[in-house]
């Protein structure tokens, strides 16, 4: 679903990411996990276009993630760490430009999951909480049942309720054969809902591999401080 | 036409705050005409005697007691500073506006090629603009009809036509600056402007500064100019090349920039 090879973005002076190499399979829901500025959204923001890749490559879904952006961003449900939309708008408003901007009538699918996340479409976008405008994001990246999704931090923000319907969400998509690649610092929720994870430190990789082998939980500082690596 | 519709909305209020301002004003001056029109001979005259004062304003050319005189000074004015401020400003909210709202991660992160949706912007610049043009045109117009007064109408359309070629430039001027910040820069647009508008004034005062007429579009935008019939071609192609110039390069720079967080 997702490969990148020796993939690097330097910010002139600022880190970014470094010779990164990892591999995301088909159908897996995979974690990735880092400090505050370990690179973690670089990484995201350069598979979907966002910024161009300094050295490397990445593919997603068999598709270069440069060449062919648009081609690619079409099979992506993408929710990012801050759910930032237009202020005067309507969140149904919102909702309804994304599926116009992917030339999709998504309008029963969007009911459902506003029903889910009980979540009103007629409030402003500048009236809804950061858990608010993360449910209008939820249902953006889910409405047109991409094949793949890629969320960054995306339960931040969330109260628990809501929290549980998205994992409940996120897992009857991918037992219909969707992948999702996530971001997180929440360590028990990789831990429980990913089957493989990467650990990402000063923009290069520490350690991947099977959740379960990796013992996210109790080894973290361990991965973090350089103590182990895979 | 997602982006280009979404952008006409979003703009929608500022379009007719804007369009109600200029036209309103415009047909107000129209509308004061006739009061004052007994003693425009005497500001004529007035006028004719302040040397370069009256030529940097172009009211050496302009009969100021004539209905098309008074159009051009004064009407001239509200558009040629309202219609621009509004291009301007547009032009300058259309790219660097998602990137300073954080909202260009949503909508960068739909299938829709960056080449695509900045034209679309762009498009909606060009209606927005047109839209305050011939609203203004709406207002000078009917008002110069209300007034009972003759107006020489060629003329008339053929200055409505420089100033909306003129704030289509300044227009795709902004737009290319926008695509290089990261945020909106409302000073930089209104700076723009005034920049332009004072070099217009002196080329009017000062022959030696000719050439600056090729840099501002207030030149040939000029009422007087336009109802001497003065205008020249190549301020026209140069102020063309210079808004289809900032146009290109928004949409080159925006293809290929990396989007910031």
């Amino acid at each position: 679903m997702i490969k990148t090879t020796n993939l690097t973005k330097s910010y002139g002076r600022a880190r970014g990411i470094t010779d990164l190499t990892l591999h995301v399979p088909a159908g897996s829901c995979f974690g990735f996990i880092g400090p505050n500025g370990a690179g973690k959204s670089t990484t995201i923001r350069t598979l979907l276009g966002l910024i161009a890749p300094t050295a490397g490559r990445a593919e997603v879904l068999g598709l270069d993630c440069v060449r062919d952006r648009t081609a690619i961003l079409a099979q992506v449900g993408y929710m990012p760490s801050e759910a930032m939309f237009y202020p005067e708008m309507r969140s149904g408003e919102v909702i309804r430009l994304s599926a116009d901007l992917r030339k999709k009538d998504c309008r029963r699918e969007a009911a459902g999951l506003l029903e889910a996340l009980d979540l009103d479409p007629r409030k402003k976008i500048r009236e809804l909480s950061l858990g608010n405008r993360k449910k209008v994001s939820i249902v953006c990246a889910m409405q047109h049942r991409p094949a793949l999704y890629v969320l960054d931090e995306p339960t931040s923000g969330l109260d628990p309720l809501v929290q549980r319907a998205f994992w409940s969400l996120l897992e009857e998509r991918r037992r219909e054969g969707a992948a999702v690649f996530l971001s997180s610092h929440v360590l028990y929720e990789v831990q429980r809902y990913c089957d493989r994870a990467a650990i990402i430190r000063e923009g290069r990789l520490v350690a991947e591999g099977a959740t379960a082998e990796l013992d996210i939980e109790n080894k973290f500082f361990d991965y973090y401080e350089g103590r182990i690596t895979t | 036409m997602t982006v280009f519709k979404k952008e006409l909305r979003a703009h929608f209020a500022s379009f007719l705050v804007w369009s109600a301002g200029v036209g309103g004003l415009m047909a107000l001056c129209v509308w004061m005409y006739p009061s004052f029109a007994g003693s425009m001979e005497d500001v004529s005259a007035l006028f004719a005697g302040m040397g370069d004062f009256s030529a940097a304003f172009g009211l050496d050319k302009l009969a100021f007691g004539s209905i098309m005189g008074f159009y051009g000074t004064e009407c001239g004015n509200i558009l040629g500073m309202g219609g621009a401020f509004f291009a301007a400003l547009t032009g300058m909210a259309l790219l660097a506006g998602e990137e300073g709202g954080r909202t260009a991660e949503f909508l960068l992160t739909h299938p829709v090629p960056r080449l695509r949706l900045t034209l679309e912007k762009l498009g909606a610049l060009a209606a927005l603009v047109l839209g305050l043009n011939l609203i203004a045109l709406a207002c000078g117009a009917g008002s110069i009809l209300a007034v009972s007064e003759e107006a020489v109408w060629g003329d008339l359309l053929r200055f409505h036509a420089a100033q909306l070629l003129m704030q289509l430039e300044i227009g795709g001027m902004c737009f290319g600056l926008s695509s290089l910040l990261r945020r909106s820069s409302f000073g930089i647009a209104l700076g723009l402007v005034v920049l332009l508008y004072a070099l217009g004034l002196f080329v009017n005062l000062d022959a030696g500064l000719e050439p600056l007429k090729f840099l501002t579009p207030y030149y040939y935008a000029d009422a007087a100019r336009v109802f001497s019939g003065e205008a020249e071609a190549l301020p026209v192609l140069t102020g063309c090349a210079l808004g289809l110039g900032g146009c290109a390069l928004g949409l080159w720079w925006y293809g290929r920039k990396d989007i910031a967080a």
